[in-house]
């Protein structure tokens, strides 16, 4: 969807702010949100520019810098940590070679750290996109990772 | 009859208006809370905490910048667990911040820096958390210094609010946040028009101007450069109260003996040039009134309005005064005018100019102002640099004997000097429109409904019989509200009902300049304000059309206001600019 037509989708009033962005971030293939993309909703709204990129950098869930197709969000929240999820985070990081807050270069993959999923019970969990996976092993992360990668 | 609330601060009574806040009771007591990130001109954020007092039947401490008072209540100010509350604060704060007090530019004027000392504060309880951050350089007027910042959010309700510019705002959130731009582009890539206004309330060394001392100090000492010198008509009365003397005393002579004891070749005066910018701006009133328009007709003295105007309302261009402001004329008549009358090589002259003012630098480097065929101004130092440098030269600026500027380009009048204030371009400019529409003097040249620090002045000016509407608004914020009215008259009628209006970027006008010193308040600027007024009144002659040099420069070199040398020289044009980046887009109006 255009930028024009997602913006048309909601009135022009600055509660719907948080909604825009987020349609914005959703409809581009890398997940994140352009300059161009910050202007617009700045002009669409009637509001300062630097207000669009201190509500945008005030959300961890947007990004600034364009993203891979999947999202890899995993929980660092208490229950995941004492259930291994430093672990995780290791072993992800090996396998796709890259940081926390870094995008693999094929473009694939970017990996995130995640508050509380909700999941608690399934610890420990992440997510990839808008799919949640509990449970996790190194194991199971090799397999995810494969299956992903098959998928592309 | 607002209702009152009784309360008590440390055991005294006190009764204040519903919706006073603590702090503010506690002031009438004559009872000190520190503060930080309070301050007068603003709208309290309750951002640092420093304020905070202890309230009888309250959980927690309470803080008193925005914590309005209740009837029956009853304030401790200062506890052994309060004074230890605010010393944790200042420590944190400490832990982040680079600390260079000795070098850094804020010193002896930084709020944290003082409060550290009054609290008794121990540099070293805290370990250093510092990332260091890089600077944002980006702007050819200021610099922000993320490291020095302590996120008390003046700056941003300055740039939001007063203003109303919004070039920065709070970015990212929790240990990330900081003071940024849109997308990070720095001030110089933003919609910032270098008011500077965040440089005078920032508590901290985080924003200031980007100092020129350095090349100005290499030009005096280089013996093949001229360096000529002008000073605009508010630094005479800041000064002062620099080094120990009272807000608002003018000490013009002072001054003077100063920057010829720094070394400066030849020491002329800003008001000789206001002076002259009177002469071609009433002169294009003038013309502009038996003409038919445009009017209204706009001021452009203040280079922080004129970025403004480029950027927010470049459709009413064509009714700003084309007169360059009087630094600009200044800058050019110095590479023309006196070159040729003092017989200096022009490419060997060194233009430094001093101002109350961050905007000017940006100025003085727009690619436009080299009508003299060289750079018109070199080098543009704030106030605050000046003083930095009679420090750095350890000279008694309270002690030194008055001297005089050199004439050629020295000589002033009251209505020069009034330019420092808001409203004083429109009383001076009143002043010599009247003598040109009807060949003499107002009977009265005092012209006080267009003084004082109220945002938007109306005031209606009988010139002969010809009744004008005129306004000066002060402050972006109160320009663009004033603008948005005309603006309106505009497009419905083709016509406004002022006929000349005066607009300063900064609040109070020059007087309350970016680059004047930190921490000044708007009472303190009405103080300097009427120094100004009180020397316009004092001085021989108060209309610019009477100054012995403004004739003189007409005779020998100008011909007559508004002559095509005039126009080469003194009138300039505008652009429109990108609300995002501040860059130019195209010419909105064109040179003659």
């Amino acid at each position: 969807m255009k930028r024009e037509e997602i913006l048309q989708k909601y009135t022009p009033e600055l509660e719907n702010i948080l909604f825009i962005l987020h349609d914005l971030q959703d409809n581009n293939p890398q997940h994140y949100l352009s300059k161009e993309d910050l202007e617009a909703v700045a002009n669409y709204l009637n509001v300062p520019y630097s207000y669009v990129h201190g509500v945008a950098t005030f959300y961890s869930m947007f990004s600034l810098k364009p993203r891979g197709k999947y999202i890899i969000r995993v929980c660092e929240s208490p229950a995941c940590h004492l259930m291994g999820s430093s672990n995780i985070i290791y072993e992800l990081a090996k396998l796709l070679g890259i940081g926390i807050g870094e995008t693999t270069s094929d473009g694939l993959f970017t990996l995130e750290l995640s508050s509380c999923l909700g999941v608690c019970g399934v610890a420990p969990a992440m997510m990839i996109n808008d799919e949640v996976y509990g449970n996790l092993t190194p194991e199971k992360i090799r397999q995810i990772i494969e299956e992903k990668r098959r998928e592309r | 009859m607002a209702e009152m609330v009784k309360l008590y601060i440390d055991g005294k009574e006190v009764e204040v208006p519903k919706g006073t806040t603590i702090l503010e009771a506690a002031q009438k007591l004559g009872i000190y809370i520190p503060t930080l990130c309070y301050h007068p001109d603003l709208r309290p954020t309750g951002a640092c905490g420093i304020c905070v007092v202890e309230v009888e039947g309250a959980p927690t401490p309470k803080r008193a910048c925005c914590t309005p008072v209740t009837e029956g209540m009853k304030v401790t100010t200062n506890s052994k667990s309060l004074r230890e509350l605010r010393k944790g604060i200042i420590e944190l704060l400490l832990s982040d911040h680079h600390v260079d007090c000795p070098s850094c530019p804020a010193n002896e004027k930084c709020e944290l820096q003082s409060l550290a000392n009054y609290l008794g504060v121990d540099m070293n309880a805290l370990p250093k958390i510092l990332e260091r951050k890089p600077l944002d350089e980006t702007s050819i007027a200021i610099v922000r210094d993320p490291n020095k910042c302590i996120l008390c959010g003046r700056c941003i309700i300055v740039c939001n609010e007063l203003q109303t510019v919004s070039a920065i705002t709070y970015t990212n959130r929790g240990f990330e946040a900081h003071v940024d731009t849109f997308f990070s582009m720095g001030l110089g890539n933003s919609s910032c028009v270098n008011c500077g206004q965040c440089t005078v309330y920032c508590p901290t060394g985080a924003l200031t101007e980007k100092s020129e001392i350095d090349m100005v100090w290499d030009a005096i000492l280089d013996p093949d450069k001229h360096v000529v010198v002008q000073e605009a008509p508010a630094l005479r009365a800041t000064l002062g109260e620099e080094f120990g003397m009272e807000p608002g005393t003018v000490t013009t002579g002072k001054m003077y003996a100063v920057l010829k004891k720094l070394g400066f070749d030849v020491v002329f005066d800003t008001n000789f040039a206001a002076d002259l910018t009177i002469m071609e701006e009433a002169n294009e009133f003038v013309q502009r009134v038996k003409n038919g328009g445009p009017l209204p007709l706009i001021t452009s003295c203040s280079p922080g309005w004129i970025k403004f105007m480029e950027t927010f309302f470049p459709d009413i261009a064509k009714h700003v005064s084309t007169c360059k402001s009087p630094q600009q004329m200044f800058g050019a008549l110095a590479k023309t005018y006196y070159a040729k009358e003092a017989g200096v090589d022009p490419s060997k002259i060194v233009s430094v100019s001093i101002m109350p003012c961050t905007a000017k630098k940006y100025e003085a480097r727009r690619p436009e102002m080299r009508d003299s065929g060289y750079q018109d101004v070199d080098y543009v130092l704030t106030t605050r640099e000046l003083v930095r440098m009679i420090k750095e030269a350890g000279i008694d600026y309270k002690n030194l004997p008055e001297e005089e500027a050199d004439e050629l380009m020295g000589m002033y009048t009251g209505a020069g000097t009034i330019f420092g204030a808001t409203g004083g371009v429109m009383e001076a400019a009143v002043r010599t429109a009247y003598w040109m529409i009807t060949g003499r003097n107002m009977e009265k040249v005092d012209l006080k409904v267009v003084r004082g620090i109220e945002g938007i002045k109306e005031a209606e000016v009988d010139i002969d019989g010809l009744k004008v509407k005129v306004a000066v608004a002060h402050g972006l914020g109160n320009a663009r509200e004033l603008l948005t009215k005309v603006r309106k008259q505009l497009e419905e009628t083709g016509e406004s009902e002022y006929a000349f209006i005066e607009i300063m970027a900064c609040p109070g006008g020059c007087v309350g300049g970016g680059g004047q010193p930190k921490g000044s308040d708007f009472a303190r600027r009405a103080r300097r304000g009427e120094g100004l007024y009180k020397e316009d009144k004092s001085l021989r002659y108060r209309c610019s059309h009477e100054n012995p040099a403004i004739k003189r420069v007409y005779e020998k070199f100008l011909e007559k206001p508004g002559s095509e040398i005039a126009h080469k020289l003194l009138h300039t044009y505008y652009f429109k600019r990108n609300i995002v980046s501040g860059e130019a887009i195209e010419e909105v109006t064109h040179k003659h």
